[in-house]
């Protein structure tokens, strides 16, 4: 069994804290995304787990073992680094068998892995170059095959796209999608590119400053986000943030609008709290132009800045609550800069953050 | 009527020829010719004493006469032994220091500048500390090996026939080692960390990650540094004769100690020039072999290197 479990793990650089204590359970064979802004602490995370860090404080489980103190070859462990960190004097059939050929496997069982590994991944022609020889697409592969051979309990993955041109990534990311329902293993993957989270994930963990915010299936942190960072960073565009004022029953907006308070969320917010109104894009359309207009709905006139069209849908730049705020027009028409819409924010999908904590109210 | 060039013409054509010439005329002399005349009188009786011999044309007679001479070919055996132990001496050492150095985090520019104390010294000032060091009386090593008890006797260190190769060898190594280590820490300061962190995630022990990754990107430094230090050693003169003279009874011979006595104290420039001439082809030799390891070291390293 293959799960790893971090407790309190800690981690200073001299006497910069920059990891603060976080607590995490994988299960075995799950896809765990970190994610967050960059310098947020994911690589540094994903490092001690790997143990190429040492942990200040606190505990790491990788199956029953406690690692802290054991060094990365003793952890069973495969990492796929940002920049592939392939080895650059071996060919390609080298560096898949590498591992095996340290740890003294036979000839014949480190060609089969090999040979197998370069089928998954497609890189039975370029066995016998270098990685000088090869497109940045196929180091990442090489890189990941590097990572399979070896049948280790755990995948570590270090942004392993983000050098790789947008087409590129998006293929690679099935791949790497495909290739974790083949080898079923636990993956820790990490990346900033909440997308990439989104379309990986079994679970989110959304990472800030060194704390962990969020921990959940991509639906859960995309629907119930349990702060304003979250439901700012899951999501693109990101969601709408308006500030407002609870007043009978009302979410006043700074500019004296005013929509109801959502009815699930009633009785969680008290008379004159301060909140933030959010709600995504795709939840403010114009009439006859939604998707989710249905169920709890408020109407308010708003006047379009600029309209960017998408193709299947177009972009409104608009104003709530004295701020920008964008909204979606789906199935689009031509929208004239300074058009006045009438837009359906569709409450049932609305969030409501305390203004002060940023906490959703739900909690 | 026919058109000859314009006299401006002409000249624009002439230009680079003219701009040249004067660094021809240097190359010409002071290369061309000396080499030309060396490679002539190596074909004749020549001796400096009698500078009418220099016309005395004996075909390849001096090289027959060093192709059998037993003295010349001690002497070249003993070059290469000397070579080979002195470059791989100072290959380990200068690893040794380079990643010693690449360990600490303070004081390293200091350190690294203190490493080229002994570069700065002329090796005949190195040969006659050295030879102080060593003598079997005065010397300061056999006077630190008596007072320490460590021995009583008077080791004859640059006297006994292994010890005095022995002495120089050391004399070298301690000059010149700063040349592996300054090109091995050049190499280990452009050395990526990702590689190395894959290799320890992979399973390897740090003296497997030496071995499997470390050593490989740092071949191409070393082989800069036996290039440059193959041909330092093959001339290997100036450190020798201040220490030994070639002696004790030509048991130090170096091919150009022995180059020199008979050029000079013997007076046979012929034979010397033709000695001169087969050393030369040993430097070539070895500057060709590390030159073609570094070559292949670097492709094998594809952009890394
Ligand atoms: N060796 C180090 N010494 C001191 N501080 C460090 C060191 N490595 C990382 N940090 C700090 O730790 C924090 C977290 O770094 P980390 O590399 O984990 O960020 P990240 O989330 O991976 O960011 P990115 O998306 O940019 O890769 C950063 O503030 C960084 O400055
Ligand atoms: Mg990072």
């Amino acid at each position: 069994m293959s799960e790893i479990k971090l407790t309190n793990v800690v981690k200073r650089y001299g006497r910069v804290e920059v990891v603060h204590g976080i607590n995490l359970e994988i299960a075995h064979n799950e896809f765990v995304v970190l994610v967050g802004p960059s310098g947020c602490g994911k690589s540094t995370t994903l490092r001690m787990i790997a143990g190429l860090e040492e942990i200040s404080d606190g505990e790491i489980h990788i199956g029953d073992a406690l690692v802290n103190d054991l060094p990365p070859r003793k952890r069973n462990i495969s990492m796929v680094f940002q920049n592939y960190a392939l080895y650059p004097h071996m060919s390609v059939r080298e560096n898949l068998g590498f591992g095996l050929k340290i740890a003294k496997q036979s000839e014949a069982m480190i060609e089969e892995r090999v040979g197998e590994a370069a089928e998954i991944l497609g890189l039975s022609e370029l066995m016998d170059r270098t990685p000088a020889e090869l497109s940045g697409g196929q180091r990442q592969r090489v890189a990941m095959g590097r990572a399979i051979v070896r049948h280790p309990e755990a995948f570590l993955f270090d942004e392993p796209l983000s050098n790789l041109d947008a087409k590129l990534r998006v293929q690679m990311r099935t791949e790497i999608k495909k290739l974790h329902s083949k080898v079923k293993t636990t993956v820790v993957y990490v990346t900033h590119d909440q997308v990439e989270a989104m379309t990986l994930a079994d679970r989110i963990v959304v990472m800030k400053d060194g704390y962990i915010e969020q921990v959940g299936t991509p639906m859960e942190v995309f629907n119930h986000p349990v702060n304003t960072f979250v439901a700012s960073f899951i999501g693109s565009p990101p969601m709408n943030l308006i500030p407002a004022r609870v007043e009978s029953g009302k979410v006043k907006l700074a500019d004296g609008a005013s929509v109801p308070v959502p009815n699930r969320l009633a009785d969680k917010v008290r008379d004159g709290q301060d909140v933030i109104f959010g709600l995504r894009p795709d939840d403010m359309t114009p009439e006859g132009h939604g998707i989710n207009d249905t169920g709890q709905v408020a109407t308010l006139e708003l006047t379009v800045d600029l309209a960017e069209l998408l193709g299947t849908e177009t972009l409104l730049y608009t104003q709530l609550g004295g701020q920008d705020a964008l909204g979606k027009m789906f199935d689009p028409r031509d929208v004239a800069a300074g058009e006045t819409l009438r837009f359906r924010l569709s409450l049932d999908k609305a969030h409501l953050f305390d203004a002060t904590s940023g906490k959703s109210v739900r909690l | 009527m026919a058109r000859t060039k314009s006299p401006y013409k002409t000249r624009l054509a002439l230009t680079p020829y003219l701009l040249l010439s004067p660094a021809f005329l240097v190359l010409i002399f002071v290369v061309a010719l000396p080499l030309v005349f060396s490679l002539y009188t190596s074909f004749t009786g020549y001796r400096l004493v009698r500078p009418d011999t220099l016309w005395n044309w004996v075909g390849t007679r001096n090289y027959e006469r060093i192709f059998a001479d037993l003295d010349f070919w001690i002497a070249f055996g003993r070059t290469i032994l000397f070579l080979a132990i002195a470059l791989n001496l100072e290959f380990i050492l200068g690893l040794g220091i380079a990643l010693l150095i690449n360990r600490i985090t303070w004081g390293q520019r200091t350190l690294r500048t203190i490493m080229m104390f002994p570069m700065m010294f002329s090796p005949i000032l190195v040969g006659y500390q050295f030879k102080f060091i060593f003598n079997d009386n005065i010397g300061v090593l056999n006077n630190a090996l008596q007072s320490l008890g460590i021995s009583d006797a008077a080791t004859p260190w640059l006297v006994d026939r292994y010890l005095a190769l022995g002495s120089i060898i050391f004399a070298e190594v301690w000059m010149s080692t700063s040349v592996f280590a300054i090109l091995l820490l050049a190499g280990l300061f452009a050395m990526p960390r990702d590689p190395i962190e894959a290799a320890r995630v992979d399973g390897c022990s740090p003296w497997q990650v030496f071995r499997h990754i470390t050593l490989p990107f740092l071949m191409p430094f070393a082989f800069i540094a036996m290039t440059i230090r193959s041909l330092d050693v093959a001339r290997a003169y100036d450190i020798v004769d201040v220490m030994t003279g070639g002696g004790p009874a030509g048991r130090t011979e170096l091919l150009w100690t022995l180059i020199a006595r008979v050029g000079y104290d013997n007076a046979r420039m012929g034979q010397a020039n033709a000695m001169a001439y087969v050393s030369i082809i040993l430097s070539i030799a070895f500057t060709y072999y590390f030159f073609t390891k570094l070559v292949a070291a670097r492709r094998y390293m594809g952009g890394a290197a």
